[in-house]
């Protein structure tokens, strides 16, 4: 007894690739749960009454009883749980900053370690993969109408599996010519394995969604048209395209990237990969400026395509940096340095007009701002310079205008966002709907499908029923 | 997959013109607006602006110099052959007024460009002249469409193998005292951009290039296109691809336009090595 008392205080640690090995490779990093360790975590869960962690998912997955599930060795049962509140275990069990979410709510947490319900939770999609039977759940009787979804990232291939389940015909429009989103083209592979993202989007195939690649709405057809050509409803789920810059000198040298350049070349056009064509400024000294997960991921890209220092340059203290702790952890274990408290202030170049270096100052933190964060304010005289020959900038990205100037009675608010109802996903234009990050602004996969579940829920009613 | 139903050699081996299937595309597009094409798994995504469309037919007609591995491997596909992925229109269509006289400058490859500009201009009701400017004969495209479509035409060459021996700018600066135009639009090669926009900026005539940095989407979500345009900083695929001559900077999309050219020739010269290979191979069969 003494034993059990002991091991439920820590968690199960999650095997991993050693950091100088997996920084050369582009494998996946953690290696997942073996079935006795997953058993054995999840015992860890003591099923409370009134779940504290269920509260902190935002789709309110019900984790308690996939836990027990897996406790008990009834895999197939526990993934059919999931799958109830969340289309993409796969990915989320990866993805999700479980310690604010989830996991920071667990009560074990307040002790000890909470029970890794992330871990599980891909446990379970990956034993799924590996061992189910692949059979399809059950589709409703065709309804005879028919669904455009805009986008296929994860709000979009919600809202495609939702309503294809209950009988409606569906189309995805994807500019791009891979489905996926930020699943395929911005978090790399080291992550999250493209294959599991392919193997979603497959099942939705195979159930019916038919998905149209290369095909950018507001160019190619407008979402006005695609009313007109007879889709009943449409659903935009287009995601925070648009790169932000610093507008700081040096900017359009030659080794400055947007982290969307950089990471849409090294993961949907594979730079990595020999066979492919993709070009891609070298780097030697790479800067990322940033500190979410899209900074963590461009300087750990930049480690695996052979940089020999990558730095993350933040202008704020590592409390405030809004990335994954694990994905920060990870990022440190393969030799990513923070410079924090630093923000760039200009980038110079060789005469060709190749970046040689960058030039930061340093910060302070001074009152907090409308973000409720602190405020970095510069120190006088505290500049100093760094050779850096590709630097990254991640410092968020805004609302894409292509699709929304298109069609003027889509209402977006200042920033650009479109105005959507937060309780169904409606927008000010009949007929449609919208969500994830097109309508939070940048945000979090799970946010994104429970937006999609939600429009899913509302478009499958009018559909039904009526606007 | 997108299957092309002619090809032409315009140039040969250097020079061509694919006409390829896509429906959508050729029903929605307008002129100077342009596609991506892909032509395998493993390609690069590649610009070229549609030099024709038939709404009718369901085609978009693409012309372009083979310049590197990708425009090299498009080379290598037939009649019957398909591209993987093509998407489009993309960009903004050239606003088409009836302003007088017009005057159309093109180069190079940019005659393919600015072909259904002039068309478009001469149909909106201006008096349209033409500019073109080419090496030598052989790589003066288009040559017949322009001329029939122009008031004026005037070609010329660097070695006086057709037209007039000379570059477009001479014949421009004439016109510029003779004939004077309400607008000019220039595109080909950015040094001859840069230098009829020089010209025309003491007179203050409007004049529009387009631009073709290097891009990846096309959809203005990863910023590689970048361009300063008047001191702002505007993303080529959708705030463009035609902008205010007297604007632009030049130097800069010029310095951008090298960012790859190293790996590039490395990439090409492994392509060549591999043809060559492949051609031995063959030969020996
Ligand atoms: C590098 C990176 C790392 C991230 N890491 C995490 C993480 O660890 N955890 C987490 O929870 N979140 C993470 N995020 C955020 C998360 O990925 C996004 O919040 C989420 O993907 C948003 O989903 P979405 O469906 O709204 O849009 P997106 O995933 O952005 O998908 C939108 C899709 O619409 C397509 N599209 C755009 N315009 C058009 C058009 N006009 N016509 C047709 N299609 C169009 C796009 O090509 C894209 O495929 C990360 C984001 C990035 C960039
Ligand atoms: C909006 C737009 C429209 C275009 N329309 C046409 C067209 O109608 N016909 C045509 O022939 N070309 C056109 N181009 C240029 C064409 O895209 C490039 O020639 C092509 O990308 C070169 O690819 P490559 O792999 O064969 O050569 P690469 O191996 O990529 O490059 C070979 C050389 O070309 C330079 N280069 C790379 N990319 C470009 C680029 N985008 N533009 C110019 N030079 C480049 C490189 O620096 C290198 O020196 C257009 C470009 C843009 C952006
Ligand atoms: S979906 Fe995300 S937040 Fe919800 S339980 Fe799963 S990992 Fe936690
Ligand atoms: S809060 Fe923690 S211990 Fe309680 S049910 Fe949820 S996972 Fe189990
Ligand atoms: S090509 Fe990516 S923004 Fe223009």
């Amino acid at each position: 007894m003494q034993e059990t008392k002991k091991t439920t205080k820590e968690r199960h640690p999650m095997p991993e690739q050693p950091p100088e090995l997996r920084r050369h490779n582009f494998l996946e990093v953690p290696l997942g749960y073996t079935e006795e360790m997953a058993r054995a975590e999840a015992s860890r869960c003591i099923q409370c009454k009134t779940p504290q962690c269920v509260l902190g998912c935002p789709v309110a997955v019900p984790i308690p009883a996939y836990i027990k599930a897996i406790a008990e060795g009834r895999f197939a049962e526990g993934i059919r749980a999931i799958w109830e509140k969340n289309a993409l275990p796969a990915v989320c069990g990866r993805v999700c900053p479980q310690e604010i979410q989830c996991e920071g709510r667990c009560i074990l947490g307040k002790k000890g370690s909470p029970v890794a319900i992330g871990h599980l939770e891909r446990f379970l999609a990956d034993w799924e993969r590996a061992n189910g039977d692949g059979s399809l759940p059950a589709k409703e009787a065709p309804t005879g109408k028919k669904v455009a979804v805009v986008g296929s990232g994860p709000a979009g291939l919600t809202v495609a599996g939702d309503l294809v389940l209950k009988g409606h015909d569906v189309t995805i429009f994807e500019a791009f010519h891979k489905p996926g989103g930020v699943l395929v083209y911005g978090i790399p592979e080291f992550r999250l394995p493209k294959a599991i993202v392919e193997a979603e989007v497959k099942t939705l195939e195979q159930l019916g969604v038919t998905i149209a690649c290369n095909t950018v709405v507001g160019r190619a057809v407008d979402v006005s048209e695609l009313l007109e050509e007879g889709f009943d409803a449409v659903f935009v789920g287009v995601g925070a395209g648009l790169p932000r810059f610093m507008n700081i000198p040096g900017e359009n040298l030659i080794g400055v990237y947007s982290a969307n350049e950089y990471l849409t070349r090294a993961n949907l056009m594979k730079a990595y990969d020999p066979l492919y064509d993709t070009p891609m400024v070298p780097g030697r000294n790479v800067v990322v400026v940033g500190g979410g997960n899209v900074a963590m991921d461009a300087a750990r890209t930049a480690l695996r395509m052979g940089a020999e220092s990558s730095k993350i340059v933040y202008r704020r203290s590592r409390e405030e940096m809004p990335a994954r702790v694990e994905e920060a952890h990870h990022a440190e274990e393969e030799g990513v340095e923070f410079l924090l408290l630093s923000s760039p202030l200009h980038f110079d170049g060789s005469s060709d007009g190749r970046l040689t270096s960058v030039t930061c100052e340093r910060m302070t933190l001074g009152e907090p701002d409308t973000s409720g964060r602190r405020r970095p304010v510069p120190l006088e005289g505290s500049e100093f310079t760094m050779d850096c020959d590709l630097a990254i900038i991640a410092v968020g990205s805004g609302a894409n205008p292509l699709l929304t100037s298109s069609e003027p009675s889509i209402r977006l608010n200042r920033w650009g966002n479109i105005e959507a109802d937060p309780e169904n996903g409606k927008t000010f234009m009949r007929g449609v709907w919208a969500g994830g990050d097109i309508v939070t602004g940048a945000a979090t996969v799970i946010l994104a499908m429970g937006a999609g579940r939600k429009a899913a829920d509302s478009i499958h009613d009018y559909l039904t029923r009526g606007w | 997959m997108f299957t092309i139903v002619r090809r032409e050699e315009l140039v040969p081996s250097s020079v061509i013109l694919h006409e390829i299937e896509a429906p959508r595309i050729a029903r929605k597009a307008k002129p100077g607006q342009f596609v991506i094409l892909k032509a395998t798994e493993t390609g690069e995504r590649i610009p070229l602006t549609m030099a024709d469309t038939d709404a009718d037919a369901g085609t978009v007609t693409v012309i372009f110099m083979v310049v590197g591995k990708s425009t090299s491997l498009f080379a290598t596909l037939y009649e019957g052959d398909a591209y993987s992925d093509l998407i489009g229109p993309l960009g903004r269509p050239t606003d088409i007024e009836k302003v007088g006289h017009v005057v159309c400058v093109g180069g190079g490859t940019g005659i393919a460009v600015l072909h259904p500009i002039a068309r478009a201009m001469k149909k909106a009701g201006n008096r349209v002249t033409t500019i073109l400017g080419a090496r030598n004969v052989d790589f003066m495209i288009l040559k017949e469409k322009m001329n029939a479509l122009s008031d004026t035409f005037i070609p010329m060459s660097d070695d006086g193998s057709t037209g007039r021996q000379g570059f477009v700018t001479d014949a421009l600066k004439e016109i510029l005292i003779t004939d004077k135009p309400d607008l000019v639009v220039a595109i080909g090669p950015v040094p001859m951009m840069k230098a009829v926009s020089e010209l025309t900026r003491t007179d203050g005539i409007h004049t529009l290039v387009s631009l073709n940095p290097v891009m990846v989407d096309g959809t203005g979500m990863c910023g590689g296109c970048r361009v300063t345009v008047g001191d702002q900083t505007k993303f080529a695929c959708v705030d463009g691809p035609e902008f205010d001559g007297h604007k632009v900077d030049f130097d800069g999309l010029s310095q951008r336009l090298q960012a790859y050219r190293k790996v590039e020739t490395e990439a090409m010269e492994d392509h060549r090595c591999r043809m060559e290979a492949q051609a031995r191979k063959i030969e020996q069969a």
